[in-house]
């Protein structure tokens, strides 16, 4: 009677565990939820508008801002900050960084100070620097390029310190003179953590910025916020934090698209 | 080009990593050194080489190392020691450009070293996109681009699967049959030894010193040969009650690194 196959009986699937699975829809769908779930208590009345506007009234605001130009001019004021500071502070931070991490005397040299400076809040230091630079915007890019060189030291150097000791014996052993050395194997082989690097120093230049607009400027996304907070006004107010937070996407997306294109070989 | 390796001692701080080390190698030979893992082979090769300062003795050569060799004494790394921004071809021409070549001259020697290894095709490649036995092909031809006088190869099958390792160690031979050089081929595999090497040096284990050296009279070439079968199986037996003691000792240590 019994069949061949009789009392087989197929092994359970129990793998498979916590394996991460790309689901596309879902950050969308909880970004729209929770907006719609927003949107919803303040149209009841549940949110007092004062403290907490609608996100339709956010999105009227930014437009609004948007026809009449002040968003446009408070963008440029910031980044006008943002971009030199980012700038002096990246060349001079790559510069001490990529020295500290290539001679000895220099890492010698540079690395108590830069560990002992780079606890410091940088914005602490603004007052100082309008004392020596006036309140313009000298003194408020300075802020920023200090706030960028030191992450932008401590990750060049170590950045150096992460290409393969291997890969260095090699290229003595077909007898590449130092100058080559830095040229062909540490500069490239550290570019993906001065890269890395660049996120940091740019989520850095962003939080001064905004932070040296609230001390003392007119124009600028950090003043701006302020003043429609100190007038109540929470629509715009929020407006502004919301364009800070585009300007940090659009930065972090930059830097993406640069590092796929500079580390093509990963 | 003979080598001479005389008193050759080192350590590292407190450790002594190789003692007395006496060796004289002919031009064209090809020496193996074997025996148990951290007993000092890898010391001892970049002692020779020139990358590492013994604390005793000396590495010497007789004459002058040949007209047409750009770089002496040159290396194939276990790890393939490869620069993953470069593609094969850059990588093969990282020996070159440093030298007083032509674009052109350069060009052609890189070609023909990747022809000789098999590699043509794969010359815009990355070395992400290749198998392991692929990217120590990568190696050997950078190896072979500037004409080396001594070829030190630290284990450069070590890394690879077994049949991998075979291809590999047939394409050597292949390669070695055309091209002259002495070589020093530091392996803890006793088959490669056995196979590739026209003497073989065991190393006792760490302080490393000559414990034995076995020559092993058949010609590289007609080694894979039936009628030598006995033979191979006979030195390999013979290489392992050599080392067998040494490396279950040092086995059993308790490594203070
Ligand atoms: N840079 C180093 N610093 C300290 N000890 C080392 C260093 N390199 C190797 N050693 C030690 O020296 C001994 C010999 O090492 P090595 O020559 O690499 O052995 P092998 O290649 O035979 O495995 C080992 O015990 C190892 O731990
Ligand atoms: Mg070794």
């Amino acid at each position: 009677m019994s069949e061949p196959n009789a009392g087989r009986r197929p092994i359970l699937f129990r793998g498979g565990g916590f394996a991460p699975t790309p689901r596309r829809a879902v950050p969308w769908i909880v970004f729209a939820v929770l907006i719609g779930l927003w949107q919803a208590a303040s149209s009841s009345g549940l949110l007092p508008p004062l403290f907490m506007p609608s996100p339709a009234a956010i999105v009227r605001a930014l437009y609004e801002l948007w026809l009449d130009g002040t968003l446009m001019e408070h963008v440029t004021a910031s980044l006008k900050r943002i971009v030199p500071g980012w700038i002096i502070g990246t060349a001079a931070g790559l510069a001490v960084g990529l020295a500290m991490g290539i001679f000895s005397s220099a890492r010698a040299a540079g690395l108590p100070i830069v560990s002992a400076l780079f606890p410091i809040p940088k914005i602490a230091l603004l007052p100082v620097l309008i004392l020596w630079l006036g309140i313009g915007e000298p003194s408020k890019v300075a802020t920023i390029a200090l706030g960028v060189f030191f992450p932008t030291v401590i990750s060049a150097y170590s950045a150096c310190d992460s290409v393969p000791r291997n890969l260095i014996r090699m290229a003595q052993s077909f007898g590449l003179p130092a100058r080559d050395i830095v040229a062909k194997i540490v500069l490239p082989g550290a570019m993906p953590g001065i890269l890395a690097g660049f996120r940091i120093s740019a989520s850095v230049a962003l939080l001064l910025v905004v932070a040296a607009e609230m001390i003392g400027a007119q124009h600028g996304i950090g003043a701006f916020v302020l003043t429609a907070g100190n007038l109540m006004q929470t629509d715009q107010l929020l407006a502004g934090v919301v364009v800070l937070s585009i300007l940090g996407l659009l930065i972090s997306w930059g830097l993406g698209l640069v590092e796929r294109s500079a580390l093509r070989w990963r | 080009m003979p080598l001479h390796i005389e008193k050759v001692s080192h350590s590292y701080g407190a450790v002594e990593a190789l003692k007395d080390i006496d060796l004289d190698i002919a031009d064209g030979e090809t020496v193996a050194l074997i025996g148990p893992s951290g007993c000092g082979k890898s010391t001892l090769l970049g002692i020779i080489g020139g990358l590492l300062q013994p604390v005793a003795g000396q590495v010497s050569l007789s004459g002058p190392p040949p007209a047409d060799s750009l770089n002496p004494f040159t290396y194939i790394f276990q790890d393939f020691a490869l620069l993953p921004w470069r593609s094969v071809a850059a990588n093969v021409a990282l020996a070159l450009e440093h030298r007083r070549l032509g674009a052109a001259e350069c060009r052609e020697r890189v070609a023909a070293a990747l022809a000789l290894t098999g590699l043509s095709e794969f010359a815009a490649a990355y070395p992400k996109q290749l198998s392991g036995g692929m990217r120590q092909r990568v190696g050997i031809a950078r190896a072979l681009v500037v004409r080396p006088a001594v070829l030190l190869l630290d284990e450069p099958l070590s890394a690879l699967d077994a049949q991998t390792r075979e291809l590999l160690m047939e394409d050597l031979l292949a390669i070695w049959a055309r091209e002259k050089s002495t070589r020093v081929y530091v392996t803890h595999n006793l088959e490669e030894a056995a196979r590739l090497a026209d003497r073989v040096v065991v190393l006792s284990r760490r302080p490393g010193r000559i414990r034995e050296v076995l020559q092993i009279d058949v010609p590289v070439a007609e080694r894979i040969r039936p009628e030598h079968a006995a033979l191979l199986i006979d030195v390999h037996r013979r290489l392992w009650s050599l080392i067998r003691d040494e490396a279950a000792t040092a086995e059993r240590e308790i490594l203070d690194v």
